[in-house]
């Protein structure tokens, strides 16, 4: 399936877009996920355990995900 | 009742104040945010912020709901900029109206921390010598 994963600030600049495709297989988590994102020309600049959301809540490495989600790799937050 | 907002338009902290000032509150308790203009000696001349958008306002929201039930007052309010901020601009309001003050003291910290460590917020800090650089609350 393919999932598309939001990315943000310093994370958009590496990856050179504020969004990617990624293909993964189904029953996949989001740490496959993360792993094709930073497998990306520049993803190495990801940490390889960033905040992560799904659906707009924070998510963990271990959570499923479906073709439709929305992922997203968060940045360290600077609110305020 | 507790209302979160996210946008581009200059805050207005006074009318935050007056949205949570009502009979039933015996004190209001507003903190405001602005662009300081240095960060770790380095003279700062802005600040880009940008958020995840949707995420950063359901996550406001759910912040500004948590403290308004358990603080016991549905006064609660915050709105944070995004976009480019010149030094002194707010970048934050966040207004409590409690019967108390311990009570609106308490609510209107729990809100600036609780945003600060985990709405989905990013900013760019501009310097005097033209660079940037992003920045994050662990940071400081």
């Amino acid at each position: 399936m393919t999932v598309t994963v939001l990315v943000f600030a310093a994370y958009a600049e590496a990856l050179g877009a504020p969004e990617v495709s990624v293909t993964v297989p189904a029953g996949s988590t989001i740490a496959d996920v993360l792993a094709e994102v930073r497998a990306l020309p520049g993803g190495t600049r990801i940490p390889e355990v960033p905040l992560l959301a799904r659906n707009q809540r924070y998510a963990a490495l271990s959570d499923p995900v479906e073709a439709a989600d929305e992922i997203a790799v968060i940045p360290p937050v600077a609110g305020g | 009742m507790p209302r979160a907002a996210l946008g581009l338009a200059p805050l207005d902290p006074a009318r935050l104040l007056a949205e949570v000032t009502r009979p039933a509150n015996g004190a209001e308790a507003l903190f405001v945010g602005t662009v300081r203009e240095q960060n770790t000696g380095r003279p700062v001349t802005g600040i880009d912020y940008s958020a995840y958008d949707a995420m950063a306002l359901a996550e406001l929201s759910r912040i500004v709901e948590a403290v308004a039930a358990e603080h016991g007052t549905p006064d609660v309010v915050c709105e944070h900029r995004v976009g480019t901020l010149a030094v002194g601009e707010a970048s934050v309001v966040v207004a409590v109206g409690h019967p108390r003050r311990d009570g609106a003291f308490a609510a209107c910290r729990a809100v600036i921390e609780a945003l600060k460590a985990r709405v989905p917020i990013f900013k760019q800090e501009h310097y005097v010598d033209g660079t940037r650089e992003w920045v994050h609350n662990g940071q400081r």
